[in-house]
């Protein structure tokens, strides 16, 4: 007995179970974390049904309109958390029931979901449609109902069309005069800096900016009366305490009735809400809408830091490792780098506001932008600055990682080269870089996904809760390197820490989550997969020549 | 040029050739103090094949290396004394060392071809030197490849990765690349030791044909070899030359005891 234990210890059979039940615990806890993300995320989107009810828990019973968001069990009591929706008019849009004081359960068909613009869902029957302040169209039999949600389809698509329309000319139009108006400012500011006489160009800024504000009357006129038309329609609905509400039709982004729908239109709707979420911008304080804005931002964050820390970080490699000298500095160096790893990111987040903001941003502004001063155009965070901290943050992985490629390559192929009358900067260009790329590609894939997951740095130097615009557009310079942008785990932060309404933010948080870490995982496969090409590129060498 | 007479070509057999590789002095040292090569006499004739045997670590590899300035990349080797190629000595500071490369080939003890194709680790040299004729690319890789007894194996590969070759290919494949940048001196570190049979044998046709144009120094372990393709041969023991002379001579009556010994496989 005691030999057999002895023969199954020294066997290695423990330590097999061991190192498999590690592997096992990690996979499980990805996995955990996936789905977690993926369920509450993804099924945000869902259309859910809507139920009637009277609460018996309050003196007078109150009628209640809601989804059921959450359920748990306390102290063995069933309670559910209910949506109530009607931000703007009940005190609080959630509330916890206890189901069995709930009477009069129902899911009635007619019953409609109304996402707004602003103010979080709306819950209520459909009543009527308002034109021009009259009641035009209301519901006085059942069949009448499917008329009326005709109705207000048609002039849900109207509003659409007009608010297109509305927005073509506030993005392009307006912005082009602004955009104008600015350059007409500086311009006016670099001469009065400058001193002399300049006169002639004076009146010619004078008449431009003349020639902008009657552009500028004009199309204030078209959007005055785009307005005016948009506000046309109202939508009339029947809440849950019987009155009556109206709704202009501009402000509703999409309106159903959730528990008539069959699984296709279901589907439908769930197609349409993720693909809101992927293209649009946030709306109502970030609570609702899309995240494009972030996935942008993040993206070419992580883009613009991949150009930054590649070239630099191999250029370091090569240095370290074909050129320096072997020594104690070298040595010194190569523990410096390995130890910036370590270094807290919020710590680089300092620095970059410390060094690439005030320091290098407000020299670049007193250089080249002191016409716009005291306003910054470098002097504040901003994408490029952003991008510069992570490069930093991330340069000792790419090195690292490139240095123990160069290393590995044999000394067989440098030898063979120099052999042939190469010099070293011929051989390391021809034969050692091509071969170290799959390292350098490592090295990409690491630092680019704890760039894309990090938070804390950015918060410093240039990410927002809510960016105006895009860092890119079709505006010159095109790529706006001064832009603060919107990053996608900030995007979490705040929605899970920062929002006024945390109940109403959390299946969107849920799905900012999972869309983060879709992304890195996004970005590290196709990394992954350049390199294994790479690699079977290079394979052979190591089975014949790499001994 | 006029060192024909040179002792050690008083063979009368054969007519005397010029001398190619002229050794003199040669001393070596690695950073650990080790003296590796002792005071190395050597010439080495053109157009022969001369081979350097001895036993493991008595310095042949060392010595051969001193040949293409190899040794330059190693850390704290030192090396003293002269090497002159066509009367100029090679660590001289004058000298352009990757001229030297260019002038003085080497194949290593194992296949080393780069991870590109057959096509471009031929035209290596040629494009590190800057020529791109599309012309002068082909008719020289096709040239050095038909040189190497290749061509007829990788015609129709040329751009195929040249790891896919075999070893012995492999092998033949780098020295094609070698004569490509038009070497006067070939140097062959028991270039066919890793190869079968059948590759070494190909290696050693390649050797005989090759040594019509090249001058060829191999360094190598097996003395059958060194007997078939040679036509001198030296003997380093411990860093020291104990003999050099024709190869027939130094196979059936060597003037050195120490060099019977190793001959006969006394010791090594």
């Amino acid at each position: 007995m005691k030999a057999e234990i002895a023969r199954w210890l020294h066997g290695g059979t423990p330590w097999i179970w061991l190192s498999a039940g590690a592997v096992t615990f990690c996979l499980l806890v990805t996995l955990g974390l996936l789905l977690l993300l993926g369920a509450r995320g993804l099924g945000h989107f869902w259309p859910k049904p809507v139920l009637e009810a009277v609460s018996t828990a309050s003196a007078p019973p109150l009628a209640v309109i809601g989804e059921v968001a959450a359920s748990e069990s306390v102290a063995g009591i069933e309670r559910q958390l209910l949506k109530l929706g009607n931000r703007d008019l009940l005190d609080s849009d959630f509330v916890w029931v206890v189901p069995a004081l709930l009477e009069n359960v129902d899911y009635p068909a007619q019953l409609a979901t109304v996402e707004r613009r602003e103010w979080g869902n709306l819950y209520g029957y459909l009543s009527g449609i308002v034109q021009d302040g009259t009641r035009v169209a209301e519901v006085a039999a059942a069949e009448d109902h499917e008329a009326l949600w005709r109705e207000l389809g048609q002039r849900l698509d109207r509003a659409a069309e007009l608010r297109r329309e509305l927005e073509q000319i506030e993005r392009s139009t307006i912005a082009e005069i602004n955009s104008g108006m600015e350059e007409l400012r500086l311009r006016e500011r670099r001469l009065q800096l400058g001193g002399g006489e300049p006169a002639v160009e004076l009146r010619q800024i004078t008449r431009q900016r003349e020639a902008f504000d009657r552009q500028y009357g004009e199309i204030r006129l078209r959007l005055l009366g785009l307005r005016r038309q948009i506000q046309r329609d109202a939508a009339l609905f029947r809440i849950a305490d019987g009155s009556e509400v109206e709704l202009p039709v501009a402000d509703i982004v999409r309106a159903y009735r959730p528990n008539d729908l069959n699984w296709l239109q279901a589907v439908g709707i769930y197609v349409e809400r993720i693909g809101e979420f992927l293209s649009a911008a946030p709306r109502d304080s970030n609570i609702e809408g899309g995240l494009l804005p972030a996935i942008y931002g993040t993206a070419m964050m992580v883009l613009l830091m991949s150009v930054i820390v590649t070239p630099l970080g191999v250029v370091a490699a090569v240095y370290l490792s074909e050129y320096a000298p072997r020594g104690w500095f070298t040595s010194a160096i190569r523990v410096a780098v390995n130890n910036l790893a370590g270094v807290p990111s919020i710590v680089y987040g300092m620095f970059g506001l410390g060094f690439f903001i005030y320091l290098a941003g407000g020299e670049i502004d007193q250089l080249f932008h002191q016409e716009a001063l005291p306003a910054p155009t470098f002097g504040t965070p901003g994408l490029l600055w952003a991008s510069l901290t992570l490069a930093l943050l991330t340069l000792p992985v790419v090195i690292v990682a490139t240095e123990e490629g160069l290393a590995n390559i044999p000394a067989s192929l440098r030898e063979g080269s120099l052999a042939l009358g190469a010099t070293q900067l011929e051989t390391l260009w021809r034969v050692v870089l091509p071969l170290a790329r799959p390292s350098m590609l490592t090295g990409l894939i690491l630092a680019v996904a704890r760039a894309a997951g990090e938070v804390a740095p950015l918060m410093l130097v240039g990410v927002v809760k809510l960016a105006p615009a895009p860092p890119l557009d079709s505006e010159f310079p095109y790529l706006h390197l001064d832009q603060q942008f919107m990053h996608l785990g900030y995007h979490v932060y705040d929605l899970a820490m920062q929002s006024p309404n945390v109940e109403a933010a959390m299946p969107q948080a849920f799905a900012t989550a999972f869309l983060l870490v879709a992304v890195v995982i996004g970005l590290n496969l196709s990394a992954v997969v350049l390199r294994d090409r790479l690699r079977e590129h290079y394979r052979a060498i190591d089975s014949r020549a790499w001994t | 040029m006029n060192r024909a007479s040179d002792e050690l070509f008083a063979s009368p057999s054969a007519a005397v050739p010029e001398p190619c590789l002229d050794v003199r002095r040669l001393n070596l040292r690695y950073a650990n103090n080790k003296r590796v090569l002792k005071n190395i006499r050597l010439t080495i004739p053109q157009q022969r094949v001369t081979a350097l045997i001895g036993p493991s670590g008595c310095g042949k590899t060392s010595l051969l290396r001193c040949f293409n300035r190899l040794n330059d990349l190693i850390e704290g080797c030192v090396i003293k004394g002269r090497i002159e190629l066509d009367g100029r000595n090679i660590y001289s500071p004058k000298i352009d060392v990757t001229e030297l490369r260019r002038r003085v080939g080497m194949v290593f003890q194992k296949p080393n071809p780069f991870p590109m194709s057959v096509y471009e680790n031929v035209a290596f040299g040629l494009r590190i030197r800057g020529v791109n004729s599309r012309r002068r690319l082909d008719e020289t890789v096709q040239e050095s490849l038909q040189a190497a007894a290749l061509w007829d194996e990788v015609k129709d590969r040329l751009h195929r990765s040249a790891l896919e070759l075999s070893g012995g290919q492999q092998q033949r494949l780098v020295i094609a690349r070698t004569l490509a940048v038009e070497p006067e001196v070939l140097l062959l570190d028991e270039s066919a030791s890793a190869l079968d049979p059948i590759s070494t044998l190909k290696i050693e046709e390649l050797i005989s044909e090759l040594k019509k144009s090249y001058t060829i120094v191999i360094v190598t372990h097996n003395l059958q070899q060194a007997a078939r393709v040679s036509d001198y041969t030296a003997f380093l023991y411990m860093g020291n030359m104990i003999e050099f002379d024709s190869t027939a001579r130094i196979f059936t009556n060597p003037l050195k005891r120490q060099t019977e010994d190793y001959i006969t496989g006394r010791y090594g």
